[in-house]
Order: structure tokens, then sequence, then C-alpha cells
């Protein structure tokens, strides 16, 4: 693993956008990876990507696509798993970072999505903007390996050590406010079916 | 039971009874009534266990497992489960996913916090305005026969369903 990490923050992260990164992370899932995509545009970008079996596609429990990723993790630790979620979801669930933290599943990665706002309800700040820095916090929770994307190459660099070398990861991007190339089908038997079916083990 | 024979206690009936079941996942915060069943789970290799901050995400992380082919069920008290009732409610019900909750029942029969006591009073409404299956075990005789039921009911029917350990069961002493 290299030490050279850029010292990215915040404030020096280039904005991104969300349907283009989710589009670079899913090019990259070439081994039936899981992927769990939070409530809010999360999961729509996530759909609009491709709707991968191997994703599941959350329409509540705001705040949980980490948890729910963690077990998928510890339940098939030979598979890599992504969760998927917005800054407004991740600050509702801060634990849940320390828990990743003290489960340390090597195959896991968080990836936020970072527009400071509660797009889908109309976009109301969160407390991102007023200074909480996710990343600074996944630190602060034991997660060795938090960082900022500086830019959308530096994204994808992240995402491939996160495939290739031991996690738990977090991966933040500072993203604009465009909405989301698509819209989910809100069928939840259906997702989970698909889903279960797509991981199974030993299919 | 004979006398000379020693008497499982609750503790080891479900741990049994769990093993009967594959569940091997247990998520878990601490309660009091749960500290000797969460000490024996926590000595035994057959079972992961992972101690989250809050209960949603203990309901989350058993939810996650079992779409991946591990079982679970998360352990809390009363106070515990008047947090979970959104992941429930969004999650657990509508994808049709058996989370099993074990829930020590705390404000009732001897409580000496009001506080606890209301609480306690907002689990059966939640329970059944979300048409989940529960049911309180009062006496040591109805555990295995309970757990079992509750177990392979909610994995059979894809249903989420809560096993509410009354005072009754864990206070009484026989
Ligand atoms: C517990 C809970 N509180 C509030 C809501 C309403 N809600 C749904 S999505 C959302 C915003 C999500 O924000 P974020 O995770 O940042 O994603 P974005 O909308 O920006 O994509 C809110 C507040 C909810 N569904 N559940």
């Amino acid at each position: 693993m290299s030490n050279s990490e850029p010292d990215v923050t915040r404030e020096s992260a280039t904005v991104l956008n969300r349907t283009d990164l989710t589009r670079r992370l899913v090019a990259r899932l070439k081994s039936e990876e899981a992927v769990i995509g939070g409530i809010g545009f999360t999961n729509f970008d996530l759909w609009a990507s491709g709707q991968r079996p191997q994703n599941f596609y959350m329409l509540g429990s705001m705040g949980l696509a980490t948890s729910i990723a963690l077990g998928v993790a510890v339940a098939q630790p030979q598979r890599k798993v992504f969760a998927l979620d917005g800054d407004g979801s991740a600050l509702m669930q801060l634990g849940s970072f320390a828990t990743v933290a003290a489960v340390a599943p090597k195959n896991l990665a968080v990836v936020i999505w970072d527009n400071g706002a509660y797009h889908i309800t109309g976009a109301q700040e969160t407390l991102t903007v007023k200074g909480a820095d996710l990343v600074a916090i996944a630190k602060g929770a034991g997660l060795k390996q938090a960082y900022w994307a500086a830019d959308a190459g530096h994204f994808e660099t992240l995402v491939q050590r996160a495939l290739i070398n031991d996690g738990p990861w977090l991966i933040a991007a500072k993203i604009d406010k465009e909405r989301p190339a698509g819209v989910t089908e809100r069928d939840p038997v259906k997702i989970r079916l698909n889903f279960m079916n797509a991981i199974a083990p030993g299919s | 039971m004979s006398n000379n024979t020693q008497r499982e206690t609750w503790e080891e009936i479900v741990i049994r009874v769990l093993k009967k079941n594959k569940v091997s996942l247990v998520t878990y915060v601490p309660d009091n009534v749960l500290a000797q069943l969460i000490k024996l789970i926590e000595a035994d290799p057959y079972f992961t266990v992972i101690a989250p901050a809050r209960e949603e995400e203990a309901v989350g992380i058993v939810a996650g497992a079992y779409m991946a082919g591990k079982r679970g069920i998360a352990l809390m008290q009363t106070s515990g489960f008047a947090t979970v009732v959104n992941v429930l409610a969004s999650l657990a019900c509508p994808y049709q996913i058996p989370v099993v909750a074990m829930v020590s029942e705390r404000g009732t029969l001897g409580e000496f916090q009001l506080g606890q006591s209301i609480v306690c009073r907002t689990m059966r409404p939640v329970l059944t305005s979300l048409g989940m299956e529960h049911f309180a075990i009062q006496d040591h005789d109805q555990v295995e026969f309970v757990v079992d039921g509750m177990l392979s009911q909610a994995f059979t029917t894809q249903a989420p369903a809560t096993i509410i350990l009354s005072p009754l069961l864990t206070k009484r002493k026989v």
C-alpha cells in the first residue's frame, strides 16, 4: 500500500458528480461485488448505473447502508461489499463507523457522497456544510483507511485499492447537486430476491 | 426433570435452540437481564458476535447477513426496541427480511423508573400495528418451544419476529 496518499480535505476536494462516479465505480466491479445503495439519490444513481443484480436498493432505513453492508460482508468474507450513502444518511448513524472499525471486515468499503444536502427532500443543508468532516469523523472512529477523493481519477484509484487491498475503507467524494440519472423501481421484495439470488452462496 | 439433574438455564436453552435453527450471528446492545446470555454467546466459537453502537445497526447488520446467507438475531432491551421501529417498518417488513429480535422486557412487574415503564408500553402496540409476530416467554418450560417456533416460523415465512423475555421468566425466583 502506498504511503503517498495526497493530503486532501473536504475544502480542497474537487466537486464531482454522483452519476459519473457511481458509473465509474460500477465499471470497476468485475467479481460480483455486492453494493448497498442508501436512501436518497444514492440508490437512484446506483439503479441508473445498470441495475446489476448484486445491487441492493434502500427505500427506507435511513443511515443503515453501512450496517446492512457490514452484515453482508460478515456473512460472505470472500465477496467485496460496497456501501454507498449520502452525507445526510451517514450523519444519522455515525456510530456505524466505529462498529465497522471494531469488526474490521477486510472486504468492506463505505463510499459517501457529500453534497452538503439532504437533496431528495429539498436540498436542505446538512451538517457537513457547517464543518463536520466525515473522513475525519471516520478516522476518529477508528477507520484508518478513510480518504477524500481529490478528483475523479483519484476516486477511481481509491476504489481500485479497495478492490485489491484489505479494508475496511471509507472513501468520501464531494459532489454537486445535479439530480440523479434515474429513479429506482420501488418493489422491496423484488429488490431483495434479485439481490439474494445474485449473491447466494455457491451461485 | 429429576431433582438431581442440573436443570438447563433459560440462557442455555436459547443457545441450544439458536444452534438448532442455524442462527450463528448475534448482534446486541447490552442489558442486565441479557448479561449471562451475552457472556455465554461470546464464549462460544459457534457464534459471530457484533456489538454495535445502536440497536438500529444491530437490526441492519442481521438483515444484511440474512440476505447473504447467514442467519442472525438481535438482542436488546425494551428501550432499544423503541429505537428500531423505523428499520423494522421500512426494511424488515416491506422487504420481508426475517430479522428476529430478542427483547428483554423492562418496565413492568416491579419497574422502578417511570420512563422505562412508559417506553415498555409502546412495544406491543408497535408490534401489533406492524403486524409482527411476537410472544412473551413467561415460563422456563416455554423457552424451547417458543424460541424454536418463533425462529423457524420467521425463516420459513420470511417475516420478522420478536421474542420477548418477560420478567416472569428472567426475574422470578422459582
Ligand atoms: C429516519 C428518517 N428521517 C428522515 C427521512 C426523510 N429523508 C429521506 S431521504 C432524506 C435525505 C437523505 O439525504 P442524503 O443521505 O444526504 O442523500 P441525498 O438526498 O442528498 O442524496 C431524508 C431526510 C427518512 N426517510 N428517515
